[in-house]
């Protein structure tokens, strides 16, 4: 479509441009006419005008549930619409095994650890433990991949000589811990002492991720691939299949 | 319980004898090696029993200390309690707590007594654990006593809540909002993580992730505030936490103290999900049965997350060989049917076609299986998109499946799950949806008589016969090398791997555990 065409569109009800949407909410507010009310007058700030509060509901003594429906006044411009794609596909562990098995022809060998001082493994666990995260299992669930997760408090060169021994395709460092901003410090520790101790363009690929990192600054980290708040076990699993196993079956060197 | 409804589906006797003697042939070598092992956790657990709580500076538990310094000084395979109860009669220190504070910085002094001193240190452990099982006794008979004077949950099944707020002092309200509500059970799910400690964290606390730290003093302060809404609303709401993962006998024993109602409490959880050693759990796992038994606390068993791996329908009887498996290892720990909460889930892809009959199959094969046992049923999660509304109605008919099928726990589900932590109008909603189905249903089990012949019953006998194939082949391989092989949820779990090997030692001869010896001996 050519740039500067609006293409307006709104929410379709039962009718082209309704704009019908509907909505629910708890108020912290004791049911009856005052929060029936104030209900009204969030919907109308949200653009839904007339607001009609078809349902309301006790939650306790101080809270009210609420549903309305309404047409909203707000449009959408397709064309000023932007998008940022993800630039990998997001793949089941079906597929991300099914790749792994014709591409790479062996095992996928996944290292992970909380780095330097940090202990909360939370979050290396929800991405590595089978047990998973928001729904998705870990990668130790993915048949084609050998997971070794190496905990909490895992020095830096014990971590180079872990994933030399394992022959790790992929190395994840877990960061919680933001005092001072160690989790940018130890990430960049971690990137040097896997460029020293590999030859170039040989290391093993980096993956850092915790909930205070920008994902726009591997580059400048010195890793392949930052992951932060929210992220999930299956886009870990789908990343790594796509940086790590060769399209069409090419064996990696 | 409900003995109408055991004879739902008409099983072949023989065959469901046959299953429960594979079970308990598998079983037998894994209670072999409970019984000859110890634990840093059993020991901890036994110390706790006998009063030592608290932690020093850096909020490492007494008992870790004391447990650790009797390890270095003279091992553990007698068992902690000769050492330590011959250092208090020898007078070493006046009290356990200053023991562990003379112990902790290399002077406890330990030694494995014998003779006369061996028979003194032996009846002190006894005495001082034996104030433990007595603390466990009371808290029993005052469950019976509040049941009797609040009344219990109005009808079966009981209705269960979760709360996690990672603080205790706002899970606090949060639980009493849902038993007025109308939930007849909370649970508070504990911290991502807990379970991979090899300690108890002391006191309140208000830092947890995705859930709430189980500690003596959070255990503590919940029972107490759910006391009073129990006497508010006229019926006595009980309290679930997690006795798993490495300090399974200690949060046991703690579960048991302060009165905890339900426990879950899986006989390979930690193995398969946790990544747990083998036989660290097992030794633990029975244990902590052992003190569940004596506290009249419910376990609540695991089955429910194999499905969440492996496939519903293709799975199903690794459900059942796992029930029965939990229900061996829960019987010879002491654990009568009604205090076993087997669990298994509704987690079949609804693409599948006829995907609510298979359901009923599979609830009904446990109900028949274990006419006697409080089954736990658990909600979709794996099959819930974010579409809120069609989860919606996949919750209504899990309800009704829970109600046709006589289920005696029933996990309420949320149409949320894989979208956010439930709101507080998501719970209300999901209570709306049980009591619905609960009302509009009451009775039906009375016109719910699938055909002996039917797409039901047929099923159910189905899954059995797998089920007794499986234990065969598990029999002949053993329990350990089947773990090990991936039987159950595809994970492989070798006996000689996982967290917390470590841990496990072999007992002498001369083993004594005072806890142990007063919770197998005839009440």
């Amino acid at each position: 479509m050519s740039a500067g065409e609006k293409r307006l569109v709104r929410p379709y009800g039962d009718t082209t441009g309704d704009g019908m949407v509907q909505v629910s909410f708890t108020l912290p507010v004791a049911a009856g006419k005052l929060a029936e009310g104030a209900a009204a007058q969030l919907a109308v700030s949200m653009g839904i005008e007339p607001a009609m509060v078809v349902h309301s509901k006790a939650l306790g003594p101080e809270h009210t549930f609420f549903v309305v429906y309404g047409p909203v006044r707000h449009l959408v411009d397709l064309s000023a619409v932007t998008v940022t794609e993800r630039d990998y596909p997001l793949l089941t562990p079906k597929d991300v095994n099914a790749g792994i098995r014709q591409g790479l022809r062996r095992k996928l060998v996944v290292l992970g650890a909380c780095v330097g001082t940090d202990a909360h493994t939370v979050g290396i666990d929800a991405i590595l433990n089978i047990k998973g995260f928001a729904g998705e299992k870990g990668l130790e669930y993915y048949r084609e991949m050998r997971v070794v997760n190496l905990g909490a408090q895992v020095a830096v060169p014990q971590l180079v000589e872990r994933a030399r021994a394992e022959r790790a395709d992929a190395v994840l460092i877990s960061q919680v811990v933001t005092q001072k901003d160690a989790h940018l410090t130890t990430t960049r520790e971690v990137a040097a002492a896997f460029s020293e101790a590999y030859p170039a363009g040989r290391r093993p690929l980096l993956v850092a991720g915790g909930p205070r990192f920008d994902e726009g600054a591997a580059t400048a980290l010195g890793v392949d691939r930052i992951f932060g708040r929210g992220t999930t076990p299956g886009e870990v699993a789908s990343y790594l299949a796509h940086a790590l196993v060769p399209a069409g079956g090419a064996k990696r060197d | 319980m409900e003995t109408s409804q055991s004879a739902l589906i008409r099983l072949d006797p023989a065959q469901v004898r046959r299953a429960r003697t594979l079970a308990r042939k598998a079983g037998r070598p894994i209670v072999q090696l409970a019984t000859t092992h110890t634990t840093v956790s059993v020991e901890r657990a036994t110390v706790r029993l006998a009063g030592l709580e608290g932690a020093d500076s850096e909020r490492v538990p007494w008992v870790n200390r004391l447990v650790d310094a009797v390890r270095t000084e003279v091992g553990l395979e007698h068992g902690v309690a000769l050492p330590i109860w011959d250092a208090l009669v020898r007078g070493q220190a006046p009290d356990l707590l200053t023991l562990a504070q003379k112990a902790s910085t290399g002077g406890g002094g330990f030694r494995i007594p014998a003779g006369r001193d061996l028979v003194r240190a032996r009846s002190a452990a006894r005495k001082a654990v034996g104030t433990g099982i007595r603390r466990i006794d009371t808290s029993r008979k005052q469950r019976e006593r509040l049941v009797r004077r609040y009344g219990d949950a109005p009808r079966r099944p009981w209705i269960y809540l979760i709360v996690a707020t990672g603080d205790i002092y706002e899970d606090i309200p949060q639980a009493c909002a849902a038993a007025r509500a109308g939930a007849d059970v909370i649970a508070v799910i504990r911290s991502t993580g807990q379970s991979l400690l090899d300690y108890v964290p002391e006191g309140a606390t208000r830092e947890g992730y995705a859930g709430t730290y189980a500690t003596g003093e959070n255990f503590r302060l919940m029972r107490a505030a759910l006391d009073e809404v129990s006497r508010e609303l006229g019926r006595y709401v009980r309290l679930t936490n997690y006795a798993s993962g490495l300090c399974m006998p200690e949060i046991a024993a703690l579960a048991g103290l302060e009165r905890l109602d339900m426990m879950l409490n899986d006989s390979m959880y930690g193995i398969l999900f946790r990544d747990i050693n083998p036989v660290r759990t097992f030794v633990d796992q029975r244990f902590s049965r052992q003190i569940h038994a004596r506290a009249g606390i419910v376990i609540n068993t695991g089955e429910d997350n194999y499905l969440t791996t492996a496939d519903a329908v293709e799975a199903a009887h690794t459900v059942t060989v796992s029930q029965l498996l939990n229900e061996f290892f829960a019987k010879e720990a002491g654990l009568p049917d009604e205090l076993i909460g087997l669990g298994h889930a509704f987690e079949i892809d609804p693409a599948v076609p006829q995907s609510f009959r298979l359901e009923l199959a599979h609830a009904l094969l446990a109900r028949t299986l274990f006419p006697a046992a409080p089954l736990k049923w658990m909600p979709p999660t794996r099959h819930m998109t974010g579409d809120v509304f069609r989860g919606y109605l996949l919750d209504g008919f899990f309800n009704l499946a829970g109600v046709l099928t006589g289920q005696g726990i029933l996990l309420v589900g949320m149409m949320t799950e894989a979208v956010v932590t439930p709101w507080l109008s998501d719970r209300d909603l999901a209570l709306d949806n049980v009591r619905y189905v609960l009302d509009a249903c009451s009775g039906l089990t009375e016109d719910f008589r699938p055909p002996p012949d039917g797409f039901i019953a047929t099923r159910a006998r189905e899954v059995l016969g797998e089920a007794v194939g499986l234990l065969e082949s598990m029999v002949d391989e053993g329990l350990l090398t089947a773990i090990g092989h991936g039987t159950f949820a595809g994970m492989k779990r070798p006996a000689d791997g996982g967290r917390g090997l470590d841990g496990v030692v072999k007992r002498a001869e001369t083993y004594l555990n005072p806890a142990i010896e007063a919770l197998e001996a005839p009440q």
